[in-house]
């Protein structure tokens, strides 16, 4: 059920302008606030904008500034946390120190703090949210990396003069790769909601881009009368986070039967 | 006891004086300078001296922290640049809503969510199970300024049985608080499951059946209690969620807190509006984290504090 809406939100990121074409930009004043009908299946937005078309350009933006800020922020997290594992003392204090400056920041605010100091935008929106996965990434893969670091294939390789490096690379980081498929794939639920929340608070991504956090946040002022603008992005957000936890879920299953029920 | 929490205190001042320092010294690297902001395009060199002088912006950042930690020993967080107020001030104006509501979000959803816990937990494999289970996946994807809206949609304009505006009266509590509470119950049933599923197969468990000591004495006093170790640690967190979640509710229900000033400084670029009120909640997500460690020592009298 997950992967299905996950696939359908790919696609529609992906090649939505081409099946659904119309441009997200076109204000036509004459046309605002119409319910949905034909013409204009969702309606439109105070601008006279297409509420389908501004949809499929959403899902686009959700998917770039979600996809990016994860990658970046695991691969600084990944880092962090082989790093500290694997090297232990001196360095493993210095990154868990940093690990836990980002940590008395609670949810939202580390990525609010970015925005404070970076300003709001689609990129610094991207790096607001990559900030936000770092600890996490960080601290379970040092966990992993430090009970890797003692099983005998990996004190083997050291015997045999294996450099750091290529055990780190060959023998540590593929078997974090369970770990770390669905911590990413828990992370992009998490970066979806939280880069929705900041363009709704109008701290993130900005008009006219089309978002579904800034869209909803746009749909306040008429919610009395046309709740729906608000409601379809809302819908649209907790359908994908709710895919993104279910494939999370099932991916741990799958990959890791030892971690089932914790 | 007082040892350990002596020497956690002691831990909070570094990581106090780092938070700090980052959020001062960052803030003055913005690009978009306030100065520039406030007194518009036109404004002379002159007049920028004199604002930047009034500010202490024109000083290195090492020193104007220096200042800024000693102001903040006496209490004052400096005044805010758009209309000189003083911010700790307008900080304890909004901060008794923040925490009010926060307070009873915690409350709220730890004792539902522990219910509901423990509900399903007793109630393994049934349908009562995957009900509760269905729905906290589902509360915990769904983003809270949706919730916020629906509620709002909802409770405020469809059915108006519930004010949406502000916080008056007690029924202004209502919303906030539902919303706030639902992913927090969410997250804090789901642990308290699986804690609960664990705990009822341990041996002592099984003991205190074979023994015939009644149902509910080793399910509440039992199982419960040493069930509820890793469910401190997650409401702990919880918290720190509630508090900066208002900087959503409150933003949607239009109260006068800290999110919401929060979220109107950094828009409006006000630095010691950003400062102060990032600052405070970092510290009291601090200070929460703190008290979750010392209560594992209720929950669990082997824990000691060494």
């Amino acid at each position: 059920m997950g992967s299905l809406v996950l696939i359908t939100f790919f696609i529609v990121a992906i090649f939505g302008p081409l099946i659904i074409p119309g441009d997200p930009f076109a204000v036509s004043l004459g046309d605002k606030y119409l319910p949905p009908g034909p013409g204009h299946w969702l309606g439109t937005d105070n601008l006279g904008r297409d509420t389908l078309v501004r949809m499929v350009y959403g899902a686009r933006t959700t998917m770039l500034v979600s996809f990016l800020a994860v990658a970046m922020g695991s691969a600084a997290g990944i880092f962090l946390g082989l790093a500290a594992g694997y090297f232990g003392g001196r360095t493993d204090s210095i990154m868990s120190r940093f690990v836990d400056i980002l940590m008395a920041f609670p949810g939202l605010l580390l990525a609010i703090l970015v925005v404070a100091i970076l300003g709001t935008g689609t990129v610094n929106t991207i790096i607001a949210i990559s900030f936000f996965s770092i600890p996490g990434m960080a601290r379970r893969t040092r966990g992993m990396v430090m009970s890797l670091k003692r099983r005998e294939y990996v004190q083997a390789c050291h015997i045999f003069g294996a450099s750091d490096m290529r055990i780190i690379l060959t023998h540590i980081l593929p078997n974090c790769m369970s770990l770390i498929i669905v911590d990413v794939t828990l992370a992009l639920g998490n970066a979806i909601l939280t880069s929705s929340s900041l363009s709704f608070l109008g701290l993130g991504v900005q008009p006219p881009t089309a978002e579904w956090g800034a869209m909803m946040n746009q749909a306040r002022e008429m919610i009395r009368l046309q709740p729906i603008h608000a409601i379809i992005p809302g819908i649209a957000i907790t359908l994908v986070v709710l895919s993104f936890s279910m494939v999370g879920d099932g991916l741990r299953d799958a990959l890791d039967p030892k971690l089932k029920n914790s | 006891m007082i040892e350990y929490i002596a020497k956690r205190m002691i831990q909070i001042i570094p990581v106090f004086l780092i938070v700090s320092f980052l959020i001062v010294s960052l803030t003055r690297m913005v690009p978009g300078d306030p100065v520039r902001n406030i007194l518009g395009e036109e404004a002379t060199e002159e007049q920028y001296r004199e604002l930047s002088e009034k500010f202490g912006l024109d000083k290195p950042i090492v020193v104007q922290y220096v200042v800024y930690v000693k102001n903040l020993l006496r209490g004052d967080m400096g005044r805010t640049y758009f209309r000189n107020l003083p911010v700790s001030k307008e900080i304890g104006d909004r901060f008794p809503n923040t925490f009010r509501i926060a307070v009873i979000a915690a409350a709220v959803s730890t004792a539902v969510g522990i219910g509901l816990g423990v509900t399903a937990a007793l109630h393994r494999g049934k349908a009562l199970d995957s009900l509760i289970m269905v729905l906290s996946l589902i509360a915990v994807s769904t983003p809270i300024f949706f919730l916020c809206i629906i509620l709002m949609v909802v409770f405020g304009v469809e059915l108006k049985w519930l004010p949406v505006m502000g916080l008056a009266t007690w029924k202004h509590y209502i919303l906030p608080v539902v919303s706030l509470s639902v992913q927090s119950v969410a997250t804090i049933s789901r642990t308290m499951r699986s804690s609960m599923l664990d705990v009822m197969g341990e041996d002592y468990i099984r003991t205190a059946w074979a023994c015939g000591i009644p149902r509910h004495v080793v399910i509440y006093k039992n199982a419960v209690r040493n069930a509820m170790i890793p469910v401190v640690t997650v409401i702990g967190f919880q918290f720190g969620s509630l508090l900066t979640g208002a900087a959503i509710t409150e933003s949607v229900f239009s109260i006068n807190g800290m999110g919401s000033y929060m979220v109107s400084g950094v828009m409006s670029r006000d630095y010691p509006v950003v400062q102060g009120t990032i600052l405070l909640f970092a510290l009291i997500f601090v200070a929460v984290n703190l008290i979750t460690d010392l209560c594992y020592g209720l929950f669990d009298p082997r824990i000691t504090y060494n």
